[in-house]
């Protein structure tokens, strides 16, 4: 299948150029929280990226039939109901998973990625290419949760998906975790840094300050205070 | 009575929703710049808080828990889209008693009311009580504590935000980053109660 250019767009461009979470701020309560190892990363990930993806295209699906009035609810019935297929699915299939996202998955309801994009692209676009925006979203904030994952289980706890990758000093290995990691504040460390690495290399997207200090110089000083 | 107190202090300071649970993340970021607008959005989640999670617990026990409702039907998938409806139908219902009766604090909290529905740390809140067995007792004390903490924490961060707008950030890190990293030194200055036991 050849995809369109709009397509393409709609699928790469929210990867780093638009990211939902370090760009738009949006969705980050579940991206802290369910970052402390990488599986539950993943599934959390392919969770969100699904149900944005489909409540996208049926949203836009119905989107000239839905009153502007009453959209909101339309679009949040539609999104729980995905969220409920979701949930009882990860409950019949990957139990143990699950157990540990626990309100999480639930919390894609009002994650705002879901809402934004629901709002902002499927209410105007076709199915077909609101379907791809959600998947291009997903993957966006799939790849911030599997980075941040990535880093979180490996330094704090030494494995990668549950296999021990460097040995800990309690087992008898080399590694001396940072349990810190594990922790919530890391994870706000961690995406704070990312934002920084990112705005590094793309300076369009720093924010204007609300204040410009201005440099101070030996020679002005005296003169200026 | 002991016990309630407990669950308020952990509640609020131990497991503070937004600090140690990241929930209402987006609006916590997004309007802590002033502190005015932080203390509106404070009182409002913590009303609303207040009064949505033990409505949800009644509406678990009384129609979705198994044989609540009908001898031998387990509702209890439907809980996620009738707490979300609950949690939309009480802060409607909020805004026009608000505005009837008290017209001076539904225009300070004007457009904070209905952003409320989408705030995580509300739901959150009721997924919490499911997935914790409160008691009708309980949830109301988690509700009024929960709620408290997450203007606690957010009146906090636009405090600190306030002062920290005159301060020299690096190019980059200003704006959202630099937001993250005081979350996230707040967080961890909160995690301090954790060893309080009582």
């Amino acid at each position: 299948m050849k995809l369109s250019p709009e397509a393409k767009h709609n699928l790469l461009d929210p990867l780093i150029g638009n990211n939902p979470i370090t760009l738009q701020i949006l969705g980050i309560c579940s991206a802290l929280a369910v970052t402390t190892s990488l599986k539950t990363a993943l599934l959390m990930s392919m969770a969100l990226t699904l149900v944005t993806a489909f409540s996208g295209a049926s949203i836009s699906a119905i989107r000239n039939h839905i009153p502007g009035s009453i959209r909101i609810i339309v679009q949040m019935t539609i999104i729980a109901s995905l969220v409920i297929v979701v949930d009882q699915l990860l409950k019949a299939f990957a139990y143990d998973t699950a157990k540990q996202l626990s309100v999480f998955v639930g919390l894609i309801i009002t994650n705002c990625i879901v809402m934004g994009r629901a709002e902002a692209y499927a209410m105007k676009n076709p199915p077909g290419l609101s379907f791809l925006d959600g998947i291009g979203n997903g993957l966006g904030y799939s790849l911030i949760l599997i980075v941040v994952a990535f880093f979180r289980e490996l330094f704090g706890a030494g494995s990668l998906m549950g296999y021990q990758i460097l040995p800990l000093t309690t087992e008898g290995g080399w590694y001396q975790s940072n349990g810190m990691l594990l922790l919530p504040p890391s994870a706000f460390f961690i995406i704070g840094i990312m934002i920084w690495v990112i705005r590094t290399y793309q300076p369009e997207q720093n924010e204007a300050p609300d204040f410009v200090i201005h440099e101070s110089h030996s020679h002005s000083a005296g003169e200026s205070h | 009575m002991e016990a309630y107190l407990s669950l308020f202090i952990k509640a609020v300071f131990v497991e503070n929703l937004a600090l140690s649970f990241f929930l209402g993340m987006c609006t916590f970021l997004a309007l802590s710049k002033k502190i005015e607008t932080a203390i509106g959005l404070g009182i409002a989640v913590a009303v609303v808080q207040t009064i949505t999670v033990p409505v949800n617990n009644l509406i678990l026990n009384v129609f979705l828990k198994e044989n609540a409702l009908l001898q031998g039907v387990d509702l209890t998938f439907l809980g996620l889209i009738s707490y979300i409806g609950v949690i939309a139908a009480m802060v409607q219902i909020l805004e026009m008693i608000l505005d009837k009766y008290l017209p001076s604090l539904y225009n300070a909290l004007g457009v904070f009311l209905p952003l409320i529905t989408v705030n995580c740390a509300i739901l959150g809140g009721s997924l919490f009580m499911v997935e914790r067995d409160y008691t009708f007792g309980e949830s109301l004390t988690y509700g009024i504590s929960s709620g408290f903490g997450w203007a606690l924490a957010i009146v906090a961060l636009a405090g600190v935000r306030e002062k920290l707008k005159y301060s020299d950030v690096p190019k980059g890190l200003q704006g959202l980053g630099i937001t993250f990293i005081t979350v996230g030194l707040m967080s961890m200055g909160f995690m301090a109660f954790s060893g309080v036991q009582l």
